[in-house]
């Protein structure tokens, strides 16, 4: 097969090169070891090239953060020469025209296939007034962005795009070769974001480059930043080239159906190129002129609906805070990572791209299905269930990996509360709180402690205090004592095992008389037999302790538990003791977001 | 060749001469979207990122919400008049004239004149923490309203204010313990807290009071606008939490926000309070006195006929006397010797000398 050396050929290279890039980027971004692993990689490069990102944060926050500038030369070049964006680097444009290319393939050879499949072509890629679409979502997407409510990045196809391989091809793949992570990531609600993903290709059946066409807020950005473009696709008829003949050749292979043989849709436009490919007459250039066959800017939208549109975006951003998921009515397991900035400035920066939730070492960033209302759909959020160990005390990679600072780049420093933020403390992301009903030393009787042993903070923020409790059915009577060891009777089979260390023996109901650890003996070792039980003390009973040596006296078994207890002022809400508590279902000790920092004033301690 | 300059020529204009000058229209139109990218950029640069939600640093916010003491006697013993109202033996009230002890206690102090000038505008703080009625002793009563609004607007204020942050619903709450009825009949106009009469209010340290609680903290500041003279009206309750709930308590009413996190330093919050605003009077309307379950009381076995009134310049001075009604120590609210120590009055009542005055006599 021979490759022609042309334009065509160079897009098609590009392509490839951005896609690479876009999946060369997405295993970068990860922590490891290796080399190659976030060793200073630009890994945010193709999500500052977009200009929807900057415009978007641009109107929900009034500032153009220094990380988006690589969006002015993409507007630029856009200004000037089109949609090049589109036709040459961006990656799920790339994707689709690949699933589309590749839907329409004719292998069949049965005489005819090929003229009716170029019919069926023609049909696909004709221009429709519905490509107007675009426009309306790009209406609502920044008038919502105008009153705060950030949501161009569910429908961004660059955001959508690492989201989508961050959080279910990567994964899934890697879980079979596990050469980026140790052990299979979790990702909540993948399968959602995963169906729109396919959805998004599959529409390629449709109609090629359906979401491009029809969907793509970016597009229609771009679309209306070309309106100028002083160089753009067109035909010609002059003397030297002779009339056009109609062939619809061009409009056959348009992936931007702009009807290239007609009135061109210069907005439509994606710089594909293979107008100029199959044109039997080279009469198609990129020039500095209008088409000979005429030229329209945009797709017909009109005014009306592109007013709808906007209104509703307009409204949209009130209606969440009708909705009061931000303020009042705040999910108490919306935990967001650290360095995240309070709700209702988060959510005018966050692109739910998923690059944190990519990078996060232990997995426990989330995208949020629920947590954090239909307006958060897929920003992060901290499942400490989830993951390997809640979130690393030493780690600031979330908000070093953030395109827009909705997570803030946290210095070590500023994360754990040191050198010049001592004054402010570390950065809390919530609180914890034991559930004395399913914790097992409060509820159960048995001892565990984990969650203090894991406690990272110093001085920890779990603390405990001691208790000797009668362990339920631990009366026996005495029968007889060789020095420590004591044989009893009627003891009923213990459901623990009582020489551990954990269990003591007294006589029975001292307590009461005395100190509450008053005749206690630790049980060394314990023998039972349904017949008599002998019980090894850590050494002899004393009388002088309160002890009977009569046969008939009655012992008890008691178990010491070390209960365990928040420290709320202490506590910064990492989730290790969440995570490694041992009740697997609804843990014992839960982390909700009380107290956090990036409440501000008013949170739980004052 | 050059393309004409002037509008006036284009049927004369070649083809190949028209796509010229549409190519430069067009040329200048990228390069103005492009640099208005540019522009955008730069004027708007955020180079460094945004700012933490819980900044390090001094507050920023405004410092208090006023001092509307008069000046006279600023750092000087405060004015008190202590009066004990008669229930009269032919009339059918149960509770003596409020309107009748209020003026005799001014009357005592040099009449209502020596504090509200003509032009003044006053603002009433009541206690309308919750939407029960008058007779359950929970707020201000409104007799009381309307006679302070009354004998204000006699003295020539040029208006009379009153507001609230309340606990329950803020409008239940002015109907049902009949403040606004009585604030409509008198001439007095309600202020609701609507939420954008709130902003960040910090109060500054004095001595070791101070700068720590209120910080940034969003105060019912709105209705202060203008305002010239303060003047509390508070009813005496018993309060589990604090020892009582009297002047100083009243203006946990002027916060806003999640202030119910405070309670975790009664103490140091109402202090704190003591400083936020200075009142120009106090009264103190110990008629009927909630000796148990409050501050919300409920039930009329909660309340205690007592039949007094303290008018003062001192808020600490008044609650000081109001623990004296309660029964109980001063110290038992430890937050009246804070509110001393921090400047805000005399926590000894005695030391001003009072007039005690007894309608009855």
């Amino acid at each position: 097969m021979r490759i022609p050396l042309n334009i065509v050929t160079a897009r098609r290279i590009s392509q490839i090169f951005f896609v690479l890039l876009t999946l060369w980027l997405c295993a970068v971004a990860t922590l490891g070891a290796t080399f190659w692993r976030l060793s200073g990689w630009q890994v945010n490069f193709i999500l500052q090239l977009d200009p929807l990102t900057a415009l978007g944060t641009l109107l929900a926050t009034r500032t153009w953060y220094a990380q988006l500038l690589w969006a002015i030369p993409v507007i630029a070049l856009t200004a000037f020469l089109g949609r090049v964006f589109c036709g040459f680097a961006c990656p799920l444009g790339a994707l689709n025209q690949a699933v589309g290319w590749l839907a329409r393939r004719v292998t069949a050879k049965i005489p005819g296939a090929r003229a009716a499949a170029l019919r069926a072509r023609l049909a696909d890629n004709r221009h429709s007034p519905w490509q107007a679409a675009k426009y309306y979502v790009l209406a609502f997407l920044l008038a919502s962005a105008c009153f705060g409510s950030l949501q161009t990045g569910l429908l961004d196809p660059l955001p959508l795009l690492f989201r989508s391989l961050n959080m279910t091809v990567a994964p899934v793949v890697d879980a079979g070769f596990q050469a980026l992570f140790l052990k299979p990531r979790h990702y909540a609600s993948a399968w959602l974001l995963f169906t729109v993903f396919a959805a998004i290709l599959g529409l390629n059946f449709l109609r090629p480059r359906f979401f491009c066409r029809y969907v793509c807020p970016l597009g229609a950005l771009f679309g209306l930043l070309n309106r100028f473009a002083p160089w753009r696709m067109g035909k010609r008829d002059d003397a030297a080239h002779g009339e056009c003949g109609n062939c619809t050749l061009c409009d056959t292979y348009c992936e931007g159906a702009c009807s290239p043989s007609g009135a061109l849709v210069a907005s439509e436009c994606l710089m594909c190129m293979n107008c100029l490919d199959a044109c039997p007459k080279e009469r198609m250039t990129f020039a500095g002129r209008a088409s000979a066959g005429g030229e329209e800017h945009l797709p017909e939208p009109t005014r009306r609906g592109f007013l709808f549109a906007a209104l509703t975006g307009a409204l949209s951003a009130p209606l969440w805070t009708i909705g009061g998921l931000a303020e009042t009515g705040k999910n108490p397991l919306l935990i967001r990572p650290p360095g995240s900035l309070d709700e209702a400035r988060f959510l005018s920066r966050c692109l739910r791209c998923g690059q944190c939730m990519r990078v996060c070492p232990t997995n426990v960033i989330q995208p949020a299905l629920t947590e954090a209302g239909l307006e958060g759909l897929w920003t992060p959020v901290l499942n400490y269930r989830l993951g390997t160990s809640g979130c690393q005390v030493q780690c600031v990679a979330c908000g070093n990996v953030c395109p827009t600072a909705a997570i803030r780049p946290l210095t070590l420093d500023e994360k754990l509360g040191q050198g010049k933020f001592a004054a402010k403390g570390p950065v809390r992301l919530g609180t914890a709180f034991f559930d004395r009903s399913r914790c097992l030393p409060w509820a159960f009787e048995r001892p565990c402690l984990v969650c203090q042993e894991l406690c990272p903070v110093s001085p920890k923020a779990i603390y405990t205090r001691t208790i000797f409790e009668p362990i339920r059915f631990g009366q026996a009577d005495f029968v007889a004592a060789q020095g420590s060891r004591l044989s009893l009777a009627g003891l009923p089979r213990p459901t623990v095992n009582l020489g551990s260390g954990d269990y003591y023996l007294r006589p029975a109901g001292l307590s009461a008389m005395a100190s509450p650890e008053a005749g206690l003996r630790r049980i060394n070792a314990a023998i039972w037999a349904e017949q008599g039980q002998t019980l090894t003390l850590d050494a002899a009973p004393d009388a002088k302790q309160g002890w009977k040596l009569s046969p008939g006296s009655v012992v008890e078994v008691v178990v010491r538990l070390q209960k365990p207890y928040v420290d709320a002022a202490r506590c910064i809400g990492c989730g290790v003791c969440e995570h490694e508590c041992p009740i697997a279902g609804l843990r014992g000790v839960r982390v909700s977001f009380e107290n956090e920092s990036r409440s501000g004033p008013g949170r739980m301690l004052i | 060749m050059s393309a004409p300059e002037h509008e006036a020529t284009p049927p004369e204009l070649t083809p190949q001469e028209l796509s010229r000058r549409d190519f430069l229209k067009r040329a200048a139109g990228a390069s103005a979207i492009a640099l208005t990218g540019v522009g955008l950029a730069a004027a708007l640069l955020d180079a460094n990122g945004p700012p933490a939600s819980d900044p390090v640093g001094a507050a920023t916010s405004a410092k208090g919400l006023g001092d509307y003491s008069l000046p006279e006697l600023r750092g000087k013993p405060g004015r008190m008049a202590i009066v004990r109202g008669v229930v009269p033996a032919n009339s059918q009230a149960a509770q003596p004239d409020r309107k009748a002890m209020l003026e005799r206690a001014l009357a005592a102090l040099g009449g209502l004149g020596a504090f509200i000038k003509p032009g003044d505008r006053v603002l009433l703080k009541v206690n309308a923490a919750f939407a029960t009625s008058p007779l359950l002793g929970a707020t201000t009563h409104p007799d009381l309203v309307a006679a302070v609004t009354s004998l204000c607007l006699a003295a020539g204020a040029a208006s009379v204010a009153l507001t609230d942050n309340p606990v329950h619903s803020p409008e239940s709450c002015f109907a049902l313990t009949g403040i606004s009825e009585a604030a409509a009949k008198s001439g007095a106009k309600v202020i609701l807290p609507g939420e954008n009469l709130f902003v960040p209010v910090s109060v500054p340290p004095s001595g070791n009071i101070g700068g720590r609680l209120i910080r940034d903290w969003p105060t019912l500041a709105g209705p202060f606008k203008g305002v010239t003279k303060v003047i509390a009206l508070s009813p005496v309750k018993d309060h589990r939490r604090a020892g009582a709930s009297m002047t100083l308590k009243n203006f946990y009413g002027l916060l806003g926000g999640r202030r119910n996190v405070f309670h975790q330093d009664i103490n140091g919050i109402i202090a704190e309070l003591a400083l936020l605003v200075r009142p120009t009077l106090c009264v103190l309307d110990g008629v009927t006195v909630m000796l148990t379950n409050g501050p919300t009381g409920g039930s009329l076995s909660d309340l205690k006929a007592m039949h007094v009134m303290a008018v003062t310049t001192d808020p600490v001075a008044a609650d000081s006397f109001g623990m004296e009604l309660l029964g109980r120590a001063v110290t038992e609210a430890p937050y009246i010797k804070l509110a001393e120590t921090a400047g805000a009055g005399n926590a000894d009542y005695k030391a001003l000398n009072p007039q005690f005055l007894d309608l009855g006599a």
